[in-house]
């Protein structure tokens, strides 16, 4: 029992890190299985797994809103950030341990709160989205939404201030702000949105609450209120709360690609500068793309066509860093790199069709239909996805101190890249043909069940694949081979303690040499813990 | 010196670029004279965006895999050889990138903002019908006081606009043959407009989330041949005035 007593009451970063990923692991899952459900209705036109199409909304609303607060934000934000940053920045922990553990345990609470859905009567049936008029006159019970998005929102708040105050003063000395990994930057810039942008969601969903059950007027028109305020809030922060997402995941996606190719990171201050600064300076300009077709104003849609059109230079800067760091680097496709890779050619496909739907007058017709959902699948739930289960893999030597198995990990990220192309892009040529989105059924439509059946295959098939992947990290606990310290022959400095680091992560606070980088690969730098060299030949014969 | 020469023809470079980054940015306004239509607009504009961004991921994903194949590791303790960028070069790679992404933005913004205006700007010519939108039913008014439910007819050849609010929760009104869809909603009133050339029938359907029967909300709009769609408007005008002189008859 002392070991539960010690997972509950831990403040170490390591520990706090791995709750975040059981919690959102647990959130993926059940969100996944609504996922399938919804696939299985939808695998044939009319009434399949339920004739109330409420049933299935509310299937949809748990996998919306569980997938990105639930999941990808603490799997990011929280289980990501908290193991890595302290061990890239060579401190010993998080700069305010305590308030670390209560923002897990707030995260624990807020997901118990989602789970509830499947317990109450008339559970909420809003969407993650939660627009009024509907969440005010649905009998569903919008409040538990509510509550769920308000103690995430703290959670991620309290993660906020403590990453920020971590990573500006706890780098090891000698550490300097160009030094740092491309994760850790990201993460640096996730945080700052958050902390700017979540009071205004957490206004938002209040006010629907005020509305709701006590009777004030913000968003009934016919008392004075207006229903656009809403969606302004809303997306004011929801925009920026998908590269809250972004940002890590091509943080984690920046390290992995570095290791496996064994590269410097090709410009890192463009990549850091141009494209993660870029990307945060235009995050809050951009929100009236998702208002495109309610009726605002005429020149505010063409205006943030243009902010939004943008946001592709700071994107495209990322893209080259990312291609350009496997410029003559050493190539190895272990699992964690064929994730990696993988989201490159997501997020090419994701991030292009974003550039249609940039544009007011062509995403008037595409506009809440499958194309926008197979357009954001790509973009970012899939993406971020598999940039998560790529460091997932990546860190899992570190984490566990043993391997997985190289061969059921490759098996199952085919399956599952296979099985997320099948779905989402027939979907999007769904969307093109007419289907919109958040439908239960679809047979007064012609010519769309085709692309329902492939989708729903495509569906099992990422079922498959991601429980594979399950399957593996939970048997590697027990049966895995002892992991090295170094597996990857990194020079980032996480991989120089032990696997897996003990508290504190080191004996004695690195002190890192002047001429040490995290990306410096080719050259032969001193190890800024034992002294020695930490070029791969050296590491081997450390290990021997 | 060798430098300065260095220095002077990125700085040139730069400049070239920057002038090609506006120069597209004009070539988007050129709008065809005569008829108007959305729809068209729209597919010929959106094909010209699919060429484009295939052209670009194209490029991308080829580079990606060609590095993947080329500089795969070869023996266990290899390292990446990439060299260090020279701060001219880094900052070259940082800003032409930039540019050239930034032309295509505003090249496609120009061309975006033209065929937007077209969407905003009704014809003066038009037919112009109210519609309430309600959980779950469209609920059309013509000018004659005529009502339809769920039931569009529209003359062919006539603008046809529409003026729209809700009853109860926000709606949206999609036709997607016609490329053409528009939120209605409460306290607010928003428009869309449409040019129906041919006879025939169209789906129309609720795009906007509006709770339990939502994937229910489907309409038809059945565009008619103008004689058909005055006689079909005349008669159900007279028997909406014999029905209401009727009601004032028995009272």
């Amino acid at each position: 029992m002392a070991t539960l007593r010690e997972w509950i009451f831990t403040t170490d970063h390591k520990k706090v890190g791995i709750l975040y990923l059981i919690g959102s692991i647990a959130a993926f899952g059940v969100a996944g299985i609504m996922a399938l459900l919804m696939r299985a209705e939808l695998s044939a036109p009319g009434p399949t797994l339920t004739d109330n199409p409420t049933d299935y909304n509310v299937w949809l609303y748990f996998h919306g809103a569980a997938m990105i607060l639930g999941f990808q934000i603490p799997a990011l934000t929280g289980f990501l950030a908290n193991f890595l940053v302290p061990l890239q920045i060579g401190a010993k922990d998080v700069a305010f341990p305590r308030l670390n553990a209560l923002s897990v345990w707030l995260f624990y609470a807020g997901i118990i709160l989602a789970l509830m859905t499947f317990i109450i009567p008339d559970p909420p049936d809003v969407m993650w989205t939660g627009y009024p008029p509907y969440s005010e006159i649905s009998v569903g019970n919008t409040a538990f939404y509510s509550f769920t998005v308000l103690l995430l929102g703290f959670a991620s708040i309290l993660g906020g201030v403590n990453f920020l105050t971590t990573i500006t003063f706890m780098r090891a000395p000698g550490l300097g702000w160009n030094k740092l990994n491309i994760f850790t930057w990201s993460t640096f810039a996730a945080f700052i949105l958050q902390l700017i942008f979540v009071p205004v969601l957490g206004t938002a969903v209040t006010m629907i609450m005020f509305d709701k059950y006590l009777g004030t007027h913000f968003f009934t028109p016919d008392q004075g209120g207006d229903v656009l305020i809403y969606q302004n809030l809303f997306w004011f922060y929801s925009h920026p709360a998908v590269y809250v997402i972004l940002l890590p995941f091509i943080g984690i996606v920046f390290d992995i690609v570095a290791t496996f190719a064994r590269n410097r990171v090709f410009n890192y201050k463009m990549v850091v500068y141009g494209g993660m600064g870029g990307i945060v300076l235009l995050a809050g300009e951009v929100w009236i793309h998702h208002l495109y077709v309610t009726g605002m104003p005429d020149w505010l849609r063409v205006g943030q066509m243009v902010t939004t059109l943008l946001i592709s230079v700071p994107v495209g800067l990322l893209f080259i860093g990312l291609v350009g760091t496997l410029y003559k680097g050493s190539i190895e496709l272990k699992t964690p790199m064929l994730y990696a890779v993988s989201v490159i050619f997501l997020m090419l496909i994701g991030g292009l069709t974003g550039i249609p739907l940039a544009m007011t007058a062509l995403d008037i017709h595409v506009s809440d239909s499958y194309f926008i959902v197979g357009h954001f699948h790509y973009v970012m739930a899939v993406s971020g996805t598999f940039a998560i289960f790529g460091g997932v893999y990546y860190l899992y030597p570190k984490m566990t101190g043993r391997m997985y198995n190289e061969t059921i990990g490759k098996i199952s990220f085919w399956i599952s890249f296979v099985g997320v192309n099948i779905i989402f892009f027939p979907m999007m040529m769904a969307g093109l043909a007419g289907m919109p989105r958040r439908y239960w059924d679809y047979s007064q439509f012609e010519g769309l069940e085709g692309y329902h059946q492939i989708m729903s295959v495509g569906a099992a098939l990422i079922g498959i694949g991601f429980f594979l992947a399950l399957i593996n990290w939970i048997q590697a606990l027990f049966t895995g081979e002892k992991a090295p310290d170094n597996p990857w022959g990194s020079r980032s400095l996480e991989w120089t303690t032990t696997s897996p680091p003990g508290h504190g992560n080191w004996p004695e606070i690195p002190k890192i040499a002047p001429e040490w980088h995290p990306y410096g690969y080719g050259e032969d730098a001193p190890d800024p813990v034992g002294g020695g060299s930490l070029s791969p030949a050296a590491a081997r014969e450390r290990e021997r | 010196m060798f430098d300065r020469i260095k220095a002077r023809a990125c700085g040139l470079g730069g400049l070239a670029v920057g002038a090609l980054a506006t120069l597209p940015a004009w070539a988007g306004y050129e709008r065809i004279p005569g008829e108007v239509d959305t729809a068209r607009g729209w597919e010929e504009l959106w094909h010209e965006v699919m060429v484009d961004i295939t052209i670009i991921g194209i490029i991308f994903a080829a580079v990606t895999f060609w590095f993947l194949f080329r500089y795969r590791r070869r023996s266990p303790e290899e390292e990446g050889r990439q060299p260090r960028l020279s701060p001219m070069a880094a900052i070259g790679w940082a800003i032409i990138p930039a540019f050239a992404f930034m032309a295509d933005d505003f090249f496609l913004a120009a061309k975006g903002w033209s065929l937007w205006n077209d969407y905003r700007t009704v014809p003066e010519d038009r037919l112009e019908i109210q519609l309430e939108s309600a959980m779950w039913t469209w609920d059309y008014t013509y000018p004659n006081g005529v009502r339809t439910f769920n039931e569009l007819r529209v003359p062919a050849g006539k603008p046809i606009l529409l003026r729209m609010t809700s009853r109860d929760t926000i709606h949206s009104h999609w036709i997607p043959d016609f490329r053409v869809k528009e939120d209605s909603m409460p306290g607010r009133t928003t428009y869309l407009w449409f040019q129906p050339k041919e006879v025939g029938e169209h789906v129309v359907t609720c795009a906007e989330y509006c709770g339990h029967l939502h994937s229910r909300m489907t309409g038809k709009l059945i565009v008619m041949a103008p004689e058909e769609f005055d006689q079909w408007y005349n008669e159900a005008a007279t028997r909406i005035q014999t029905a209401s002189s009727e009601q004032k008859g028995g009272a």
